[in-house]
């Protein structure tokens, strides 16, 4: 809701935070503040990654394999010499991108069928609810691994295939919310007023549900980072030499777990990390925007 | 209540009829078929006619219509068929790997009840104090730590501690309870951990809410000895809210272990799953993801029956 038209009925929840917001927020929920300043610090590396790296992620060295954690090599190297802490770096991106990516999109499309569901109503909304239904009850892994089978491995698939299934799960949460919304009076103000469906559904029912909606993306950024680094660790995600810290799993750490113990270590404290910062940030921001979720 | 339990077991149907129809076009929709697939990894040269008369003999050459109907009655006379890849009957291939991967539920379920309970309640009865800042860390850095990566870390420790691995041939727990416990309790620690994370979070809140209510003030105001107010009266409601939890989530385990089984070594449904889509094995799984809606399904349903039976305050006509 930025420009022209006339605003009928249009409530500004969805303002853009200001400064004052933020340091309010940060005030009130320390550990969610800290989980946002974990993500921007990891964001930040990761657009960085390729000033900060000291090595080629991509590049052996046979001089170095397996090299223990040390000056040279902080976090050691793996069984092709590349230096570990190089490709947490860069898997950094691929995390990222990916997982914002899949919980962007996922909760995007969930969100207009959701609110579609509940706008339409009657017909439109039944089907909604029972295909919401049907994907609920298949097999998440198997969704993903039918993506990955037709379209191959590789960043834009993980990205696809991570996304179908949040798709129903972001649409049930959504429709709950714009049931309530879809009885307001100034809905029914623009329908009056002569709008089209979509319109309606766009600029005066999507922006009131913003709150269940910016939830379920930060929720779904942690899950999708899991998600993403289960597939690769499977071989159904990024396809080597893509730095990935799940396929970093994969490659070396059962075989040389006794000789190489930092090769299962890092990666998996780098995943951990990522989804606890996004856990503890979307707590936190559910308690902030949606009080009525508050876990006491 | 009849009713209700009639009518819900109705809607189920068009549920399941939906999986199966989308499990059927999807497997179809993917590049490459079974035939294609075993006679390309012996990089023969089989003549289009002899891939055909392949595809003939399992049935692959009908029109889709009627290898939907054809699997579908067999489903009505509880016949899951055969599977394509090694051609023995679905029903064995699954009942072998489904106790393993039930076992590991079972397991998984009772660590996590053994972690939730307590400590979601000791966390809600010193609420703000740092037993209750531990828990909520705990609980919240198991949803953040990926279960395969658990795994990984307790096969390492084993090995670096104790120079003892696993076993990976499965035994049943009745042929020998030791050694079937030995090879599956460590991939139910690594699953349970972050199951109980979910289930701590849940009882936490459920014990917060129901230790506010009248009922439980009232117990208290008369006097009522305060160990018996929180278990008779508060954790027996807040228990609710976790059965459904537990529940929902045993559900998923039994399909879902997909990655964990891997680095186990653990011949179950999942490592099942992923074989019979990377063979095409169209009957296979059908029946898999079939199977797994099902489950999925009645869990929903239990977890709906529970509430309505245990809750005397929820009535459904």
């Amino acid at each position: 809701m930025t420009t022209g038209g006339p605003a009928v009925g249009s409530v500004a929840v969805a303002r853009t935070p200001g400064a004052g917001a933020v340091l309010g927020f940060a005030r009130r929920h320390p550990v969610g503040a800290a989980g946002a300043a974990v993500i921007a610090a990891m964001a930040l590396v990761a657009v960085l990654a390729p000033l900060l790296v000291p090595y080629d992620p991509l590049a052996p060295d046979y001089g170095a394999m397996l090299a223990r954690p040390g000056p040279a090599h902080w976090l050691g190297t793996d069984a092709f010499g590349r230096d570990v802490l190089s490709r947490i770096v860069w898997g950094a991106r691929t995390a990222l991108s990916v997982g914002f990516a899949a919980a962007l999109v996922g909760a995007t499309l969930g969100a207009i069928v959701g609110v579609a569901g509940a706008y339409f109503g009657g017909l439109v909304d039944l089907l909604v609810e029972r295909v919401v239904d049907i994907l609920l009850s298949f097999p998440l892994i198997i969704l993903a691994l039918a993506v990955v089978a037709s379209l191959g491995n590789g960043v834009g698939t993980v990205i696809l295939a991570i996304t179908v299934p949040m798709v129903p799960r972001c649409a049930r949460v959504i429709r709950s919310s714009a049931l309530a919304i879809r009885r307001a009076p100034y809905v029914d103000a623009a329908r009056a007023a002569g709008y089209g469906h979509a319109r309606i559904i766009l600029r005066h029912m999507l922006p009131n549900v913003m709150a269940p909606y910016l939830i379920m993306v930060t929720a779904f950024m942690g899950q999708a980072i899991l998600l993403e680094a289960s597939l690769s660790f499977l071989g159904l995600g990024v396809a080597e030499p893509t730095p990935a810290w799940g396929l970093m799993l994969k490659g070396a750490a059962v075989d040389f777990a006794e000789t190489a113990p930092w090769l299962a270590l890092f990666p998996g404290l780098a995943i951990s990390l990522a989804v606890l910062a996004f856990n503890l940030f979307g707590d936190s921001l559910r308690d902030a925007l949606d009080p009525k979720l508050r876990t006491p | 209540m009849l009713r209700y339990v009639l009518k819900r077991l109705l809607l189920m149907l068009p549920t399941l009829a939906g999986v199966a129809v989308l499990v059927f076009v999807l497997m179809r929709v993917l590049p490459g078929d079974i035939v294609e697939l075993r006679f390309a990894g012996e990089s023969s040269f089989a003549s289009k006619a002899a891939l055909d008369l392949e595809r003939g003999r399992l049935g692959l050459d009908a029109p889709l219509w009627r290898q939907f109907a054809r699997w579908i009655g067999g489903l009505v006379r509880l016949d899951f068929g055969r599977s394509l890849w090694t051609g023995g009957p679905i029903s064995r291939e699954i009942a072998l790997r489904f106790q393993l991967s039930l076992e590991v539920a079972v397991l998984a379920t009772a660590v996590a009840v053994l972690l939730a309970v307590p400590l979601g309640l000791l966390a809600a009865v010193r609420q703000d104090t740092w037993v209750d800042y531990a828990v909520r860390l705990f609980s919240i850095a198991g949803l953040a730590v990926p279960s395969f990566w658990l795994g990984i870390l307790l096969i390492l420790g084993l090995l670096v501690a104790f120079g003892w691995l696993p076993p990976i041939e499965f035994t049943p727990v009745y042929v020998s309870p030791w050694r079937n416990l030995a090879q599956l309790v460590w991939p139910a620690l690594a699953v349970g951990y972050r199951y109980s994370a979910v289930a701590t979070r849940m009882m936490r809140s459920a014990m917060l809410e129901v230790l506010r209510e009248d009922y439980v003030r009232t117990a208290r105001a008369k006097g009522l000895w305060p160990r018996l107010v929180l278990w008779r009266h508060a954790v027996r409601n807040a228990m609710l809210p976790v059965f459904t939890v537990i529940v929902l989530e045993f559900a998923f385990l039994i399909g879902g272990l997909v990655v964990t089984e891997q680095v186990f070594n653990l011949n179950g449904l999942g490592l099942l799953f992923v074989e019979s889509i990377a063979h095409r094995d169209y009957t296979l799984t059908q029946a898999l993801v079939l199977l797994v809606a099902v489950i999925t399904v009645l869990a929903n349903f239990v977890a709906d029956l529970v509430y309505v039976w245990l809750d005397p305050r929820i009535r459904y006509a």
